[in-house]
């Protein structure tokens, strides 16, 4: 089962449709799947799950990076882990990392640095975002675009964070990931 | 939230208004009449309907006309958001975008730089379902243009239901057609809806059609109680 974490600001909110929806349609075709606002994450949904997907956000939405605290199980978890946008600057602020201003709206180019499983060849991606995180000591980067850092992994655990929004045109991304992690 | 819809009078942009409208409080319409019939940015047959759409629905609308020149028009269109910034105090925008990148990234360009919200509901949304979705709702729709074969001028003025959905989605297999028209194949009008206060009736209306496109020009409509 995936965990999918609504990162929106509220619950039940007018960003649900575009950023968690697409989401949960692309993973349904592989498993089943529970979603949850962040807010309402219990240590019983991280046990339960096999991955967890925390979705991305509207661009004025910063209410998961205000909150850190409320993804300490971040730190603590074995699960697998895969950020998107937001998600992934989320996972950068719980482990120290700065984030600093850079737009990019529109399809953008991400250049793979480092063979892996989950993604291969270089290849374009939709892009909305405001900042990016800084790469710093606990992550590795595995791609860039011309502007920032595009997808991080944590050096020990399964917890990775991809700076586009592969729902929109990388389906097969989030499709892999959770093919990998399926138990 | 203070919302503006980009309205166009189409199945999508007033299907978004309703879900917004159900998170969020929708305070005005923003239009944009392009004089190019071919533009990439927005709906155009019977855009002017959009006037008693809005009377329907018992809200304000902001429209501008633009030339249709192809990046000329964004800047018309951020003047139309920024005057809705300041008359209606909105502090974001929805779009009825279902699948296309283009119309979707200089839209949230837009609204970054006016610091706005940007909101797209139907986004990646399945095509049929949006489709069935209007049914549900209850939305009287009627397709008023049509730009690809095998569609023909028997589907000017057809209105939307369940054998309807069934044909385009065939298609959809056969030719590879979008059954919600989003690559531009179809263009619709709607005539009703759950938030509508009166319902529109088309009085006089004429079909142009030329080689694979037409469209269904409403002449002359009123409101009248639903």
């Amino acid at each position: 089962m995936i965990l999918i974490i609504d990162m929106n600001w509220k619950k039940d909110s007018l960003g649900f449709y575009e950023f968690v929806l697409p989401i949960v349609t692309i993973a349904k075709t592989q498993d089943e799947c529970i979603v949850k606002h962040f807010l309402e994450v219990t240590n019983q949904d991280l046990s339960q799950c096999d991955s967890v997907i925390l979705s991305g956000t509207a661009l004025k939405d910063t209410a998961t990076l205000s909150q850190p605290e409320k993804f300490i199980w971040l730190k603590e978890t074995e699960k697998p882990v895969l950020g998107i946008c937001a998600g992934m600057e989320t996972i950068g602020v719980v482990f120290g990392m700065r984030l600093i201003r850079c737009l990019e709206i529109g399809m953008t180019q991400i250049n793979m640095l480092k063979e892996n499983p989950l993604f291969c060849g270089d290849f374009k991606a939709y892009s909305l975002h405001s900042c990016c995180n800084e790469p710093s000591g606990d992550f590795e980067v595995w791609a860039k675009s011309t502007k920032c850092v595009q997808i991080i992994k944590h050096k020990i655990k399964p917890i990775y964070g991809v700076l586009f929004h592969p729902e929109v045109r990388n389906p097969e991304l989030i499709k892999r990931f959770i093919l990998l992690n399926k138990s | 939230m203070r919302l503006g819809v980009l309205f166009s009078g189409g199945k999508d942009s007033t299907l978004a208004l309703h879900l917004a409208a159900e998170k969020e409080e929708v305070v005005c319409l923003i239009t944009i009449i392009s004089k190019n019939k071919e533009s990439f940015m927005y709906h155009t047959p019977n855009i002017e309907i959009s006037a008693l759409q809005a009377e329907a629905l018992g809200l304000p609308q902001i429209t501008k006309t633009t030339q249709g020149e192809k990046e000329k028009e964004l800047s018309e269109l951020e003047d139309a958001i920024a005057e809705a910034a300041r008359k209606y105090q909105i502090e974001g925008v929805v779009t009825g975008a279902v699948e296309s990148v283009y119309q979707t990234e200089r839209v949230q360009r837009i609204c970054n730089h006016l610091g706005l919200w940007c909101f797209n509901p139907l986004w990646k949304h399945d095509q049929k379902a949006l489709l069935e979705e209007l049914l549900e709702k209850r939305f009287k729709v009627i397709i008023t243009g049509v730009f690809a074969y095998p569609l023909d001028e028997k589907w000017l003025g057809k209105q939307i239901d369940n054998k309807l959905i069934d044909k385009l989605v065939d298609l959809q297999q056969k030719y590879g057609l979008s059954p919600a028209g989003e690559g531009g194949e179809i263009e619709t009008t709607v005539l009703d809806a759950p938030l509508f206060k009166k319902k529109i009736e088309v009085l006089d209306y004429s079909v142009e059609f030329k080689g694979n496109s037409g469209v269904f020009i409403i002449k002359q409509a009123r409101l009248v109680s639903k």
